[in-house]
């Protein structure tokens, strides 16, 4: 291909043609191509290809030095899973060409002070990995890279930074050893031992309020969910005990070594961590998901333990494989599938985790190449359940997930499945202790993957949920899913799919509930105002004739000879709106089509914060049977100002709507209504911003223009006069938004507090126990408020300290604050 | 730090597809700059039965849904199999294009594309008998979508008399 440019010209004249009207760009371009897929599939050992790419390059380097040292940056920052492979290919190239050697060691230094600068911690990471491996391959000197090491770690010593920012060089350092530690520990290991004995240090007085706010399980058995950084230290112990034997990383360079010892080496220039400043971002502490169980097998297989460093490895690269291609996943999976590639696991030490519930099937001994595939199959479940319950958010959208699984079933059709189905029962199993949020995204994962399979499932498996109380997380959990499910498919279609003895949990069927449907009712007051109203909608009256009608509606509420004139009317509101909504019933579009049309009627309606309450009470007490409808009308009336976002909140948190309280939708509704009221915010701060760079342009533009005529003078100061005025009124509208989002926080989290404390009072003087499946519900929710919405929530929290999170507060509550306080300290 | 290997991180399954609107208001270049910009799906190969709510439910796992249109026989005012399905935003329609395309709704494979926007009159099937076009000689028995193609007897008859020929 590309090395026949590099041929001497033996074609005769036309390759010489060819390659003097080759343009750079493209040969840029197949550089970068290159570079980028060696170590991919191909029909040549690694080893040639490696050889072969340092050889092209090699020649390359005279044009195009920057352009490669740019991309092998780009890799090195980009992909980290083909870490070594690079690192072996810069090792190679150094052995060739030392300066180019010293100079992609300089550039990478630069790129790493860019890279924190610019918080991209990940990133940052891995450059520190890969300037790690380097010292295997002879680039970089082993004293220089533990030079580099001693200042990272003395961040712990920094005085008044949060404790995230030491966390992460501390972290830098630890996961760079299953890479380096050895080479590290030959030559410097009184250097090394200090090293470690300062992170033991550090690491025992390190605070850990976070760590419950972050648990996947709030119980340490049978899984306990250690923090990260705790981890990965067990983790980096035992390989240092194991002489940091570590097994499992692919080494290229090793095939090179003759080669790359004959090398000079480089040494890392020194290397201050940059200065901690208010806006950095460090990234936040995680705990580490585990969900199948460490046990011996009784023939054959070694169970290495949760705290053996291929595991981190291993794990580690299954995170950035899913960070490289979660956009595609077909590639995804199969990419997955063939980790680690051709590196096959040596027989005598399975990298291997088996579900105890599999390994005393026939099904499992039967397995050709058994080990192999549960490597895949429980492995896999564990990094994407991993992610998919990461607190606070996943690292990408929840739905990837779902998609991803249904890929890997299909290509792993044989093990995937059964799997899947064991973590399920498994995570079933434990849903007492499950984090409610948890449970929020289980269910709706498993309720979209049982709509891709038919919705079969094994529910007889179940049956143990059904002697439960209603409130228990089991049968509310089969409840949700079953409402879940029906929402995909139809009511009938879940009768269908439970067996008879479940039908108590089957959801109910989303009929419409209209006040006024026939003559029983009409002692109901407004029910002859309901129907006039009902017969003017379907002869098209104008809105002005319908005003008319519902004049005639009393108002419960005024005396009357009460003549303060169209205060707030419960019963207009109800007569009408039911009315209106039980005429667009059909569907979805037809009930948006009445909110539109009637858009004005509603509005004076509910001018007052009553009257926007007692529309959404009426919404829900004509489609309680019908969530999702009520969240699409709530969604719409908040969108047309109809209501606003307090009002939802408020209405959430009424005593009316307490016996929902604990139902999945009413926290669907509660955060899309946040989520709305951000979007709002961000959308005019930008405008802001836009309006504020247009200024700024213009004004420069004059100052370069200036010494024209006076007319375009004059023109221009209208237009910045214009602009300035829009700035102004856009800065107003700025605050607006951002005091109503700051009001919506204060009334959800005055709420919160008021139900908690009322709840926990209430127990404390009848000595009953206040954790009732209730109260963990609640108290989770509210940890959900702040974890889901905490970048918006950072920006208050003076005024959430000062006002509602005071230490007279309950301590279970306060907890709940101060372990979000944590997240970032 | 400006380089993105592009070639290594690619995005297919956002990609414009070949189809083109036939009936679009304006030429090629103005389609596709507009399907580039879209917030607009098209969505098919839906049963006739699939219901505005089912459709809500499932495309809202990428994004607020904005508004959705159940595409109706031209005749029968019913629906016909396809329908559109407009978000706010383009990155939730581009995360629906990665992770809905090609799974299932009510048992069946469906299809997303960019729509270059809807406009009235766009939500009527252009096949003859008033549904899909595809639907118009579809040879296969689909229960979901009214049984067989609307003149596919027509093509069978003409395979017969074609095979007959042979001999």
């Amino acid at each position: 291909m590309s090395r026949r440019r590099h041929s001497d010209g033996d074609d005769g004249g036309q390759s010489h043609k060819r390659r003097r009207t080759s343009e750079p760009v493209e040969i840029e371009d197949r550089l970068e191509s290159l570079i980028c897929r060696v170590g991919e599939k191909s029909t040549s050992s690694l080893e040639s290809n490696l050889e072969g790419l340092a050889g092209v390059l090699e020649a390359d380097l005279p044009n195009y030095k920057n352009k490669i040292l740019r991309i092998l940056c780009a890799v090195a920052r980009l992909l980290p899973e083909k870490l070594t492979v690079y690192t072996t290919l810069v090792g190679l190239l150094n052995a060739r060409n030392y300066n180019f050697g010293g100079e992609f060691v300089e550039a990478m230094i630069r790129q790493l002070k860019e890279t924190l600068k610019a918080n991209l911690y990940t990133e940052a990471l891995y450059l520190v990995r890969f300037l790690c491996d380097l010292v295997n391959c002879h680039v970089i000197a082993a004293p220089s890279m533990v030079a580099m090491f001693e200042n990272f770690v003395s961040v712990t010593q920094e005085e008044d930074v949060p404790q995230v920012r030491s966390d992460w060089f501390v972290y830098a350092v630890l996961s760079s050893l299953p890479w380096v530690g050895k080479e590290l520990d030959e030559k410097k290991d009184v250097e090394m031992d200090r090293l470690l004995n300062q992170i033991d240090g550090y690491l025992k007085r390190r605070l850990k309020t976070h760590v419950p706010m972050l648990q996947v399980w709030t119980a340490e058995k049978p899984h306990p969910q250690e923090e990260y950084l705790d981890c990965l230290y067990a983790q980096i112990q035992k390989l240092k005990k194991d002489r940091w034997q570590e097994r499992h990383i692919l080494r290229p360079y090793i095939a090179f070594d003759s080669v790359l010892c004959e090398a000079l080496q480089h040494n890392l220039p020194p290397f201050t961590p940059p200065a901690h400043m208010p806006d950095c971002q460090y990234p936040m502490p995680r705990v580490i998901f585990r969900m199948f169980d460490y046990t011996d097998a009784p023939e054959g297989p070694v169970m290495p333990g949760s705290h053996s460093v291929e595991r981190f490895v291993i794990e580690d690269n299954l995170h950035n494989i899913i960070k490289s291609h979660w956009k595609e996943r077909k590639s995804c999976a199969a990419q997955l599938l063939s980790y680690p590639g051709k590196n096959k696991i040596p027989l005598n030490y399975h990298i291997v985790e088996v579900s105890p519930l599999l390994l005393h099937t026939k099904e499992f001994y039967q397995l050709e190449n058994r080990n192999l595939v549960h490597f895949h199959s429980s492995v896999f479940c564990q990094v994407i359940f991993g992610e998919l319950f990461q607190l606070p958010c996943p690292p990408h959208i929840d739905v990837m997930y779902t998609t991803l699984l249904i890929e890997l079933c299909k290509l792993q059709p044989g093990s995937l499945p059964q799997v899947l189905a064991q973590a399920t029962e498994m995570m079933y199993v434990r849903l007492d202790t499950m984090n409610t949020i948890c449970i929020d995204r289980l269910l709706n994962w498993f309720s979209h993957h049982l709509s891709n399979f038919q919705f079969r499932w094994s529910w007889d498996d179940w049956v143990d949920c059904l002697a439960l109380d209603a409130d228990k997380p089991k049968p509310k959990f089969v409840k949700e899913v079953l409402e879940k499910c029906m929402r995909l498919s139809y009511h009938q279609r879940i009768v269908d799919i439970v067996p008879p003895t479940f039908s108590g949990l089957i959801p109910a069927d989303p009929i419409f509930f209209y006040k006024y449907q026939d003559e029983a009712n009409s002692a109901l007051p407004g029910y002859a105002v309901a129907i006039a109203v009902g017969n003017a909608i379907k002869n098209r009256a104008s809105n002005e004739e319908i005003l008319t009608v519902l004049k005639d509606v009393p108002n419960p509420n005024q005396e009357d000879d009460d003549d303060e004139g169209e205060g707030f009317n419960p019963l207009k509101i109800e007569v009408f709106l039911q009315t209106l909504l039980h005429l667009a019933a059909k569907s979805f579009s037809h009930s948006f089509s009445a909110l539109a049309k009637f858009h004005e009627i509603l509005k004076a309606l509910t001018d007052c914060d009553e009257g926007k309450l007692h529309i959404l009470r009426v919404v829900y007490e004509v489609w309680k049977n019908h969530p999702q409808m009520v969240s699409v009308l709530v969604d719409k009336l908040i969108r047309t100002q109809i209501v606003d976002c307090a009002a939802v909140a408020n209405w959430l948190f009424s005593p009316s709507m307490a016996h929902e309280f604990t139902r999945f939708y009413v926290w669907e509704i509660l955060h899309s209504t946040i989520r709305k009221m951000n979007k709002h915010v961000q959308k005019i701060q930008k405008e802001l911003e836009e309006a504020k760079d247009k200024l700024e342009r213009q004004q420069h533009k004059k100052q370069k223009d200036s010494g024209d005529e006076e007319d375009m003078e004059k023109n221009s100061e209208d237009e910045d006069g214009q602009l300035e005025e829009q700035i102004e009124r856009l800065q107003e509208k700025v605050e607006s938004a951002q005091s109503e989002q700051k009001n919506l926080f204060l009334v959800i989290f005055q709420r919160f507090i008021m139900m908690l404390t009322e709840h926990l009072v209430r127990c404390e003087t009848g000595s009953v126990d206040f954790s009732t499946p209730w109260y963990k519900n609640c108290i989770e929710r509210l940890q959900q408020i702040f974890l889901m919405h905490h970048v918006t929530i950072q920006q208050y929290m003076g005024t959430l300290e000062n006002l509602l999170f005071t230490a007279e507060l309950d301590h279970h509550i306060l907890a709940v604050y101060q372990q979000f306080c944590a997240l970032q300290l | 730090m400006s380089i993105k290997l592009n070639a290594l991180f690619s995005d297919s399954y956002v990609d414009v597809s070949q189809y083109r609107d036939q009936h679009f208001k304006g030429n090629r270049y103005e389609q596709e700059k507009l399907l580039k910009q879209a917030n607009t799906l098209y969505v098919g190969n839906l049963s006739f039965y699939t219901t505005e709510e089912q459709v809500y439910e499932l495309f809202s796992k990428s994004g607020d849904v904005k508004r959705i249109i159940i595409g109706l026989d031209k005749v029968k005012k019913t629906a016909c199999g396809f329908c559109f399905v407009e978000y706010y935003t383009r990155t939730d329609a581009e995360n629906a294009m990665r992770f809905v395309n090609g799974t299932r709704l009510d048992d069946r494979i469906i299809r997303t594309d960019w729509d270059a926007g809807f406009k009235e009159g766009r939500q009527y099937g252009r096949g003859k008998s008033g549904g899909q076009v595809r639907d118009e000689y579809r040879q296969d028995y689909d229960p979901a979508r009214g049984g067989y193609g609307k003149d596919s007897i027509g093509w069978q008859v003409i395979g017969i008399v074609a095979f007959k020929g042979n001999f």
